[in-house]
């Protein structure tokens, strides 16, 4: 669990990306993005006060967080490989390739929908970095250079 | 020495940003240029010089390793085995009709005054010079559809707006660009972002809008970046009067890619579709007259006030006019985007321009227009790429997407997989779409496993139906091409004769 120094560091990085997007219309999204980006997640101590400066219910806030795939409410523990399974990665190969990645216990494979590289898959991405014309040994480097 | 080195995501994805950084190491005296990607995604990473005559040669899938032997190459004092000759004499590039991706591979994508020197702004210029009504009145008469995929006439919805009284109204470009298969919105906005922001400023001033949002998908980040830096370019360059320009991030939920659930989203909301009426053009973003067109919709219009409405209809069939940037993927040998005009064969798309499959294996299966488009099979590859043509056919031209498959694909399972898809990018707002694609994969996994097959096949049929008639938008109504296609042009894959060994 968060030890009272991270719920107040969490607090304020909270309430510093609520006063950045003050009085813009619509930012919950964005402000969301933005804690996320700070924190790795979106605290769920922070839901109400992100509510309270939005002039939102907590329901409506939570609503939002669980709609979206890309909020997450718990840090991940392990670094993030998002392989792209859509129809275009399939037909070069991905479903082939998966079993890679789900079987290694060093980083957690996240499965997107398309990464806009589809004559050039089966294609990955960590962080922002993509990665395409991936075959088993490209993948299997890239798991390691992942959760290096 | 001038080099040009793309930066397109399709390039970093194979070691574009290493072999930029090898030339820059071994060659300190040449000029780099990050150019977008000229868009034949096999070649990549393709690195061009500029020859003492203008014109550009290229080398293709080249990486930093390569970059020592390519020295005297690039000084043309010696041959190079990867050497494809002077770039724009490629066939697949030769044979286009590059409208709106004339610059895109060519031009710094962050330069304003090379959009300017590459014909860039004239649109704009011409659009101030007509005024609201005459720009209205010309994208009307150019024929230009939307092309995000329903293909409504982008004058009459233009119209709409314009007419639209309030105190304020909003230009939203949906570059929510999720359809698998596609990456022409992304390309554009890597390549030649400035395309785009002319578009939605020469929208801002027909519509008579004073605030617009580009709203991105998260899984672009590379075209998030440069679009923000190229609207601060803009802005800088005095492009942007009087009309605030903005990114805004998705957050992974495909279904804001339809045009309503996107403003639910923009205005901080979880993205479920809206009923319509009302229609967004009259309460769309905060309940205000909204324009939303899709970013090769609005990337089309500079060229149409710049040229005039006739020269872009002059090029299409039918009621579908002007260019499409279509975007071959999957298993195919050439793989990329190529913009064309409307009535290119789906055959001719597949065999001829994209050299058949990658894998060399026979090509058994074509899906167009993303995961909401039917299945075609070789005898329907006389289908010219028009919207009625491939509405009469019983599927969508979509977004433009064409993906290839081979002979090893199993046909029901992709059936499935657009069921399942679809029940996970549902926004749960209408049940045939919330429940229907969870119960349309239960009847597959059915039949899939050989469980009274053609019980369940009808049932599967009379679901699809439900779905395409009773959904609120293309997500849940749509879902139904791929699988329809599917049973009817590929029935063998889902009645396996085990139905009747089980007896």
């Amino acid at each position: 669990m968060d030890s009272p120094s991270g719920a107040a560091a969490h607090a304020e990085v909270v309430a510093r990306v609520l006063a950045a997007h003050a009085g813009a219309p619509g930012a919950l999204q964005p402000i969301l993005q933005d804690v996320q980006a700070e924190l790795g997640f979106v605290p769920p101590e922070a839901l109400q006060a992100i509510a309270d400066g939005l002039n939102l219910s907590r329901a409506e806030v939570h609503g939002v967080v669980t709609f979206y795939h890309d909020f997450r409410l718990a840090p991940e523990e392990r670094p993030v490989l998002r392989l792209c399974r859509a129809e275009a990665c399939q037909a070069r190969g991905v479903e082939a390739l998966a079993p890679l990645a789900s079987a290694d216990p060093r980083i957690k494979l996240e499965t997107v929908y398309c990464l806009g590289l589809c004559a050039s898959g089966p294609a990955a991405m960590v962080g922002e970095r993509v990665f395409g014309r991936l075959d088993a040994a490209a993948l299997r480097r890239l798991i390691d250079e992942t959760a290096a | 020495m001038k080099l040009f080195v793309p930066r397109d995501a399709a390039a970093l994805a194979v070691g574009a940003d290493e072999v930029a950084a090898a030339l820059a190491a071994t060659l300190p005296e040449a000029t780099i240029v990050r150019t977008g990607s000229r868009g034949m995604f096999e070649l990549e990473p393709l690195v061009e010089v500029a020859g003492a005559d203008g014109l550009r040669r290229g080398f293709a899938r080249i990486s930093a390793e390569d970059v020592p032997g390519l020295v005297p190459a690039l000084r043309a004092e010696a041959p190079h085995p990867k050497a494809v000759g002077i770039v724009d004499e490629i066939p697949f590039l030769r044979r286009q009709t590059r409208l709106t991706f004339a610059r895109c591979g060519l031009v710094d994508p962050l330069s304003s005054s090379d959009y300017a020197a590459h014909g860039g702004w004239r649109g704009l210029a011409r659009a101030r010079a007509l005024g609201p009504a005459g720009v209205v009145d010309a994208v009307s008469r150019s024929g230009l559809r939307g092309r995000g995929g329903a293909g409504f006439p982008a004058g009459i919805k233009w119209n709409t707006v314009r007419e639209a009284v309030s105190d304020r109204k909003y230009v939203v470009c949906n570059a929510d660009e999720g359809d698998s298969g596609t990456f022409a919105d992304r390309m554009l906005m890597e390549g030649d972002p400035f395309l785009l922001i002319e578009g939605m400023a020469i929208a801002a001033l027909a519509v008579g809008a004073s605030s617009g949002f580009v709203y991105v998908r998260s899984e672009y980040p590379h075209a998030i970046r440069t679009l923000r830096a190229a609207i601060e370019e803009a802005r800088g360059a005095g492009m942007l009067e009087g009309f605030d320009l903005q990114v805004r991030v998705g957050a992974g939920a495909y279904v804001c890619g339809e045009e309503t659930a996107l403003l639910e989203s923009l205005e901080g909301k979880r993205g479920q579709v809206r009923a319509k009426p009302p229609l967004p053009a009259l309460q769309g973003l905060f309940g205000r007259p909204t324009l939303v067109n899709n970013v090769l919709t609005l990337a089309a219009v500079p060229f149409i006030l710049a040229e005039g409405p006739q020269a872009y209809a002059d090029f299409g069939m039918g009621r579908s006019r002007g260019t499409m940037p279509i975007q071959l993927a999957g298993d195919i040998r050439n793989g990329g985007l190529f913009e064309t005009a409307f009535g290119v064969t789906l055959g001719e798309l597949v065999d001829d321009i994209g050299g058949g499959t990658l894998s060399g294996r026979p090509v058994r299966a074509v899906q167009v227009g993303g995961p909401l488009g039917a299945y075609f099979p070789r005898a329907l590859f006389d289908t010219p790429f028009d919207y009625e043509a491939f509405t009469e056919a019983g599927g969508l031209i979509g977004h433009g997407g064409v993906v290839v498959f081979n002979d090893t694909v199993d046909m029901a399972a992709m059936a499935r997989f657009a069921m399942a898809f679809c029940a996970a990018e549902s926004c749960g707002k209408c049940t045939p779409c919330r429940l229907g694609a969870v119960r349309g994969a239960e009847v597959l996994d059915r039949i899939i496993a050989g469980d009274r097959v053609t019980a369940n096949l009808a049932l599967l049929e009379d679901l699809c139906e439900t779905m395409q008639l009773g959904s609120l938008c293309a997500l849940g109504g749509f879902t139904p091409y791929p699988v329809r296609s599917a049973v009817r042009h590929f029935p063998g894959d889902f009645d396996r004769g085990l139905e009747a060994a089980a007896e």
